[in-house]
């Protein structure tokens, strides 16, 4: 660990605008040691632009507010440290651009909302009151790596599927959505299947899955390290297959007990 | 004047963290409409943060465990100033608010057969913690927001409308209780901070559920949220505030680099074996455990290794004292020269557990030092300090209903409401008294509204008024001197001068000439802060908010340096220097504070005078049946004598 | 094949299409800001696969050169047509009879390259890689609509299991053809040349590039609710896990040694070289 806490002038440029239009405007502005994009816009508050508008809560990388994009990059400004870049770099800071813009850095994030409400909730199973859920580690392993998600929405700014396409924002959950209903239909105790709501299906039929193309651009994004492609959506996807075109497996389900889930 | 949206609503419950959350969901559960209102965005609030667990003698782990040794171990922690009514509904019915949350999709880590896993804990004496890792705050917050949105479902099924019966109304900062000539609540003031528009949310029942005051220190674990807003709109609403001298230093944040300094570094290190060193390479905790304590902790390093495998034949290690103890270790160290380069103390993990393990059950910690500090926990020491961390003082509220005492509607729950842990909590109390008093502040938030009936209090036109000129001066900020020369104070300027004289006067260590000057400071920066201008529009502007958010601030910083001034003991959350002992006598007694101009007016222009009248207080005796579950051995160490034989 | 996802009802008005520059979004003109060299990686998925279809159109068509006793070809086995060259013991199944006078390479080769296409990684790879959806995260992509697999024929990608079946049978096949390499060119039992090893490393590939494929795990465990219930496919399951982890890794590998083995094939059968015996 290093300790010469030597100071230096970096070069930002800082998208500053509203719904009316806007422009990166150019800062030069003290970094020291050990410092994260984060603190850089506090000091533009505190210094030179008080009315600069920026969401943040943690600082810690563990509520996911401060998502934004830093070279291009979508990003969390706390977790992004300065010292990734080099001192000659102009760091490039702008608000996300698959949502609509509020003001400066913050966006319009309702969209995610939105989508959160169209996800089923839990199902309790009927049978069990509370204290008398036995589940064991493994069975919950999966969900629970999808739980660490902190909704920073980073993959559902970078998703091209709405990023590119506005038009898509409609039929199309995007990654932490897909996620949840994957998080769901691997919870060992969601009663969904028994009370009519075939998850598998859904996902396809009214999230969209199919508009995934697993580019894997959310992985890429996810500041905790959730494998949404590889352990959410792909194994989603398999199991709308199950449901949708394999018809050894629908053969199979008529033949055992039907919709059974193991 | 500016125009002001109104709306209706039976409860409105401000603070969208686990106790705002939790009262909510009761609050639309006996059919009430219900509002959230939040600062940040759903799901952000500072919650999140938490990491251990959540204490809930469920016995899974031990099954020695049950509401009586969860509810000794609390009053202990807080060094029996704890209201043992809130104690005693806290340690009882922890467990179920647990188990509710699994029935809400919440998934905890398990036991071997398939209960929830529990985990040891600073001052708890079985393993007690519900925990998901070390992310157990997001888990709940997550899954009360999942349970929310549940709600919103079923409403939309029978409604058509999502939000027909519960609204979380997010990026509103609330800043005024409103009353109606009776002194009955009739709704709140608030402002939107996107769009910077007023709006009044009339209702009946108000629950405060804003959580603590960090952000008025420098070194802090707690988010910019945390500005004291709850507990300064209960004095401004008349209501009162006791215990606020107690705040607690958490002994493990970071301490390097600078710009992450103060944020948390888990208890759950330290239960899951990890050990703390000086610069001497010694386990220094073995040198500072108090009188108090010497029965129930470990002696040697020999015993304490034992006890994570053996916890029945042996003590455990005295790195998991009560939190006040560790931070105050950790201070003296340091103080003595035998602290670590950037001025902590070493936290190993790397020495005690293999890499893959530290992974699994750090997951977070390691993560946060990796990309923070570019620290590797499974290979080295990591470099901690005390932090602020949380205030054991808040509302005066009735330990039963959640009810703020003296105001009619409102009530608090969580990090606002005070009592619950005496002069010091607990880890992992906090996330279980959330959830258990923000389900009463909900229900009898309800119980109240609805039997009001049709005759609910009448918004104060004059209050609106006042309220928005109150929120607008900052656009009008005076020149900050007589002859108009220099331009208005900068709000973050003011706010850092603020944290600095909290961090330096009224730390972790106290005196009183310091408290003195703490005092007069604060009187100087409430001059400057009427003077706080800011620039722009009131479209998502953070100075304009930070301007609005140092008002209370100040005026919870001013109950925090009175009390502290005037409680000449020390005790828990509260060290003085002057006065080291722990005193029997000030065991009964709650400094409540008041704002000294009830009137509402806005007041405290003079620096002298403050805003704060403090008041010492007799607390209720603690009810025979639960002394009963103390030995007495035990209980001459904190109760007077005539308490004692008055059993 | 159009699935109900296809068919919602399509707004009234639709709405501005549209990416980063849509209305209501930060007015920022530029198409993206990353500063790295994002187009690297693309460029060179792009190249390699590139690569492999030209050596591999060229090879499949060729008819020739296949078989160099005792090893053959992976793109010609099994040979499923009457026009192949015998291979003592090894994969000659005439199952189409003498009609068929193309090379036979091409009726088998239908196999592991749908098993490929359809793959997960591949898909990302030449998705990225050839039609720029995207061309890298973050970086706009030029295309002004975009369906995904919801419609024929991307939504075919969803028979990938399909191929995975086969892809185990021809893995099968070609671990008996690494049997056979351990004979000499005088079909002698006991004895291994160069080639062996060659094989010998390619079917490792195939195999562990076949087993660590998404499909295969979803189905060896997968597709469980509780693996509690299930232990041992449970630790199947985690076995694929690990290997899925570097299923690009192993998509890459078994690539160029599949390419590796058919080409020291080809230099062996054309008289190029010799294959040296190891014993």
């Amino acid at each position: 660990m290093t300790t010469a806490a030597t100071g230096y002038i970096a070069k930002f440029k800082v998208w500053r605008g509203d719904t009316e239009g806007g422009a990166l405007e150019d800062f030069e502005v003290e970094v020291n040691e050990g410092e994260v994009v984060l603190d850089i816009i506090h000091r533009l508050q505190a210094t030179q632009a008080p009315d600069l508008a920026v969401r943040w809560n943690c600082k810690a990388g563990k509520c996911g507010s401060c998502s934004a994009e830093i070279n291009g990059r979508p990003r969390l400004l706390c977790m992004t440290r300065m010292s990734v870049f080099t001192r000659e770099e102009t760091i490039t800071v702008t608000p996300l651009r698959a949502f609509p813009i509020v003001r400066d850095l913050v966006t319009n994030v309702g969209f995610n909302y939105q989508k959160a409400r169209e996800v089923p909730s839990f199902v309790p199973p009927q049978d069990l009151g509370p204290g008398e859920y036995r589940m064991m580690q493994e069975d919950v392993n999966r969900s629970q790596e999808f739980r660490k998600c902190i909704e920073c929405f980073l993959c559902q700014d970078t998703c091209h599927v709405v990023r590119d396409h506005e038009d898509n924002k409609e039929a199309f959950a995007g990654p932490r959505f897909l996620m949840r209903v994957a998080e769901l239909d691997m919870h060992p105790l969601d009663d969904a299947a028994e009370q009519g709501l075939d998850r598998k299906a859904t996902a396809q039929e009214e999230h969209g899955l199919g508009y995934c193309n697993i580019t894997k651009c959310c992985s890429e994004v996810c500041p905790e390290g959730i494998k949404i492609t590889d352990n959410a959506l792909i194994p989603l996807k398999e199991r709308a297959v199950d449901r949708k075109y394999d018809p050894l497996v629908w053969l199979g389900n008529k033949i055992m007990r039907r919709g059974q889930d193991t | 004047m500016t125009h002001v949206e109104r709306q209706q609503w039976d409860v409105v419950v401000v603070g969208a963290g686990g106790a705002g959350l939790r009262a909510a969901i009761e609050a639309r559960e006996q059919g009430l409409r219900t509002a959230v209102i939040c600062k940040s965005l759903f799901g952000k609030a500072h919650t999140v943060m938490a990491e251990g667990g959540i204490a809930a003698s469920m016995g899974n782990v031990n099954s020695g465990d049950n509401w009586q040794v969860h509810f000794r171990d609390t009053m202990r922690g807080g060094k029996f100033l704890n209201h043992w009514r809130m104690a005693e509904l806290h340690a009882k019915e922890a467990p179920d608010r647990v188990w509710e949350l699994e029935t809400w999709g919440a998934l905890f880590d398990r036991t071997k057969d398939g209960k929830i896993s529990q985990r040891n804990f600073g001052g708890h004496e079985y393993p007690r913690l519900a925990h998901v890792g070390d992310r157990t705050g997001l888990e709940l917050i997550r899954t009360l927001q999942q349970k929310i949105v549940s709600l919103q479902q079923e409403d939309f099924k029978e409604t058509g409308d999502y939000e027909a019966k519960l609204k979380v109304f997010q990026e509103v900062t609330v800043t005024r209780v409103l009353k109606d000539d009776s002194g009955k609540v009739s709704g709140v003031f608030c402002y939107e901070r996107e769009s910077g528009r007023f709006c009044v949310i009339e209702a009946p029942s108000v629950v405060l559920a804003t959580g603590g005051i960090g952000k008025s220190f420098k070194v802090t674990s707690n988010s910019w949220e945390y500005t004291g807003d709850g507990h300064a709109l209960a004095l401004l609403a008349g209501a009162s505030l006791i215990n606020m001298e107690f705040v607690q230093f958490h002994p493990t944040g970071m301490v390097w680099p600078p710009s992450v300094k103060g944020i948390l570094v888990t208890e759950s290190v330290r239960g899951d074996g990890g050990v703390l060193r000086n610069s001497e390479g010694k386990r220094f905790m073995f040198d500072y455990i108090p009188d108090v304590f010497k029965e129930k902790y470990a002696q040697t390093e020999e015993e304490g290794d034992r006890w994570y495998k053996d916890p029945d034949n042996n003590r455990r290690p005295p790195e998991l004292l009560p939190r006040d103890e560790v931070a105050r270790a950790i201070n003296s160290e340091v103080k003595a020269g035998r602290g670590s380069p950037h001025g902590g103390v070493f936290l190993d993990v790397s020495t005690r557990m293999p890499a893959e393990e530290i992974k699994r059950r750090l997951p977070s910690m390691h993560h946060q030092f990796k990309e923070l500090a570019d620290v590797d926990i499974t290979a080295e020491a990591m470099e901690v300090g005390p932090t602020c961390h949380y205030v054991m003082g808040g509302v005066d509220v009735e330990p039963d209903t959640a009810a703020a005492v003296g105001v009619p509607g409102l009530f608090a729950a969580g990090e606002v409401a005070g009592g619950m842990h005496g002069s010091n909590r607990l880890g992992g109390n906090s996330l279980s008294d959330l959830l258990v008093f923000g389900r009463r502040a909900g229900l009898h938030a309800a119980k109240y509204a609805a039997e009001l009936g049709d005759s609910r209090p009448v918004v104060n036109e004059d209050e609106i008024a006042t309220a928005s000129a109150e929120a607008l001066r900052p656009f009008s900020a005076e020149p900050s001197d007589e002859d108009g020369a220099r331009p208005p104070e900068n709000p973050y300027t003011i706010h850092q001068e603020l944290q600095q004289a909290m961090n330096d006067l009224v730390g972790i260590i106290r005196r009183e000439p310091e408290m003195n000057e703490a005092l007069q400071r604060l009187g100087e920066l409430r001059g400057r802060a009427r003077r706080a201008g800011v620039e722009g529009h009131r479209q998502f502007n953070p100075g304009w908010h930070l301007a609005i958010d140092l008002r209370n601030m100040l005026l919870v910083s001013e109950c925090v340096a009175r009390a502290a001034r005037e409680r000449t003991e020390s005790r828990g959350g509260h060290t003085r220097d002057d006065f080291p002992g722990m005193d029997r006598d000030w065991r009964k007694s709650n400094l409540v504070c008041r704002l000294s101009d009830p009137s509402g007016g806005l007041a405290a222009t003079d620096p002298e005078r403050g805003q704060i009248r403090l008041e010492k207080r007799e607390m209720p005796p603690i009810r025979p049946d639960l002394l009963d579950l103390f030995e007495k051995d035990e209980l001459v160490k904190y109760l007077t004598d005539e308490e004692l034989t008055a059993e | 094949m159009a699935t109900e996802a296809t068919e919602r009802p399509a707004p009234d008005s639709p709405p501005p299409a549209g990416g980063v520059t849509a209305p209501g979004r930060a007015a920022i003109r530029e198409r993206h800001l990353r500063t790295d060299r994002w187009w690297l990686a693309p460029a060179a998925t792009a190249a390699g696969l590139l690569a492999f279809v030209i050596y591999s159109t060229w090879r499949a068509f060729a008819n020739t050169d296949y078989y160099a006793a005792p090893y053959v070809s992976p793109f010609y086995s099994p040979c499923l047509a009457e026009n192949c060259e015998p291979m003592k013991g090894g994969p000659n199944f005439d199952l189409l009879g003498g009609w068929w006078g193309l090379s036979p390479a091409i009726i088998i080769l239908i196999f592991p390259l749908g098993f490929r296409l359809t793959c997960y990684y591949y898909r990302k790879a030449y998705y990225r890689g050839f039609w720029a959806s995207p061309p890298a995260c973050a970086v706009a992509e030029p295309h002004k609509k975009y369906s995904g697999e919801t419609r024929f024929p991307l939504v075919l990608q969803n028979i990938h299991r399909y191929f995975f079946y086969a892809a185990v049978l021809v893995a099968l096949i070609l671990t008996w053809d690494t049997v056979l390499a351990f004979r000499n060119s005088d079909y002698e039992w006991g004895h291994m040349g160069l080639g062996t090893l060659v094989f010998l490393a390619n079917i490792v590939l195939i195999w562990a590039y076949t087993l660590s494929c998404h499909s295969c795990r979803h189905i060896v465990g997968g597709r469980l609710k509780h693996f509690s219930k299930h232990p041992v496919r449970y630790k199947l399951w985690g076995w694929v896990g690990k290997l899925n982890e570097r299923h690009m890794f192993l998509a890459w590998a078994s690539l160029i040694s599949v390419a590796a083995a058919d080409f020291y094939v080809y230099l062996v059968a054309s008289g190029a070289f010799d294959d040296p015996t190891l014993f």
